[in-house]
């Protein structure tokens, strides 16, 4: 079992551990591959201008709302359970963006026989352009 | 389409307002789903154990192999059906013929497991239209709901569809 934090360690204001990603057509395929999410304006730059992106092409929301769960699952490890997550696409993931997910403790509560977690998220690009600011509950193991 | 359009709102968004749909039942999940699924999202990384190594996942307290919790097992139908209003995805450039993903919420309960079947219901719960930088910007609001085999409640996500 692979217990990498108890709720009783929580301290509000703490920092998870960050977890980034470059992505490309690399990753687009592949997430588009098991969420059969083969959108032009994600595989073609021409469709991507057409949608308004001078870029071209760029990727999903999904995948970057997939890679917030992969950081809670680092930092918190397979005894945690990603209760509620949220987000806004605020900005897109062009080409070989450098992406970086955070989240910073705003809450803990026991409620309902649950120790649960509040955290505020952000995905930042290379630039420290926010993409998809939001808010994430997470049931933690208790020592108790 | 011309960019003088009042309203991006359409009659069949105005009908389906708050109607849920037919449960939809996706086909049964699959190691090989979940496995994939872990790969694609971890890339170029190897994927958590608990998503594939089925010796590791009975010794935590999921007592087997579950699915990353933003797993889709309705991807790949046989028959697409059509999207539900607010969630399309077309590819011209005209007025209200673009979209994207706006964001989500999704709250997770059961998780999924290989053998699961899980049904889905979807209802267009609301929407607002303004004015962006992209123009005259509808965000339409879709509540889903899954369920697995047992009835147990899965996931209950709320997606954002912008059309401009």
């Amino acid at each position: 079992m692979t217990f990498n934090v108890y709720w009783e360690d929580v301290e509000i204001g703490q920092e998870v551990t960050p977890w980034s990603r470059q992505t490309d057509f690399m990753h687009w395929n592949r997430y588009a591959a098991v969420n059969d999410e083969f959108v032009y304006i994600h595989m073609d730059d021409e469709a991507g201008k057409a949608a308004l992106n001078e870029q071209g092409a760029f990727g999903m929301g999904n995948l970057r709302f997939a890679y917030f769960h992969n950081m809670f699952r680092e930092w918190a490890g397979d005894e945690a359970q990603v209760r509620k997550l949220g987000c806004q696409f605020r900005a897109k993931n062009q080409k070989n963006d450098f992406l970086t997910c955070t989240a910073k403790v705003i809450d803990k509560r026991f409620e309902n026989g649950e120790h649960l977690v509040d955290f505020s998220i952000s995905l930042k690009n290379q630039d420290g352009q926010e993409t998809a600011p939001g808010e994430a509950t997470i049931l933690l193991p208790s020592k108790g | 389409m011309s960019d003088q359009i009042e309203t991006l709102v359409t009659q069949d968004m105005l009908d389906r307002k708050g109607v849920w749909s037919e449960a939809k039942v996706s086909p049964p999940i699959s190691d090989s789903d979940i496995r994939k699924w872990a790969i694609a999202v971890y890339w170029p990384e190897t994927p958590p154990k608990i998503f594939w190594d089925t010796d590791y996942a009975k010794t935590t307290h999921w007592s087997g192999i579950i699915a990353p919790s933003e797993f889709n097992p309705f991807a790949w139908p046989v028959e697409k059906e059509p999207t539900p209003v607010g969630l399309q995805t077309p590819q011209g450039g005209g007025v209200g013929t673009r979209a994207m993903n706006g964001g989500q919420t999704e709250e997770y309960y059961a998780p999924m497991r290989p053998g699961d079947v899980i049904s889905s219901s979807t209802a267009l719960s609301e929407w607002n239209e303004r004015t962006t930088s992209l123009g005259l910007t509808l965000f339409s609001t879709t509540e889903t709901r899954w369920v697995n085999q047992r009835g147990d409640l899965v996931k209950i996500r709320k997606s954002i569809g912008i059309r401009y």
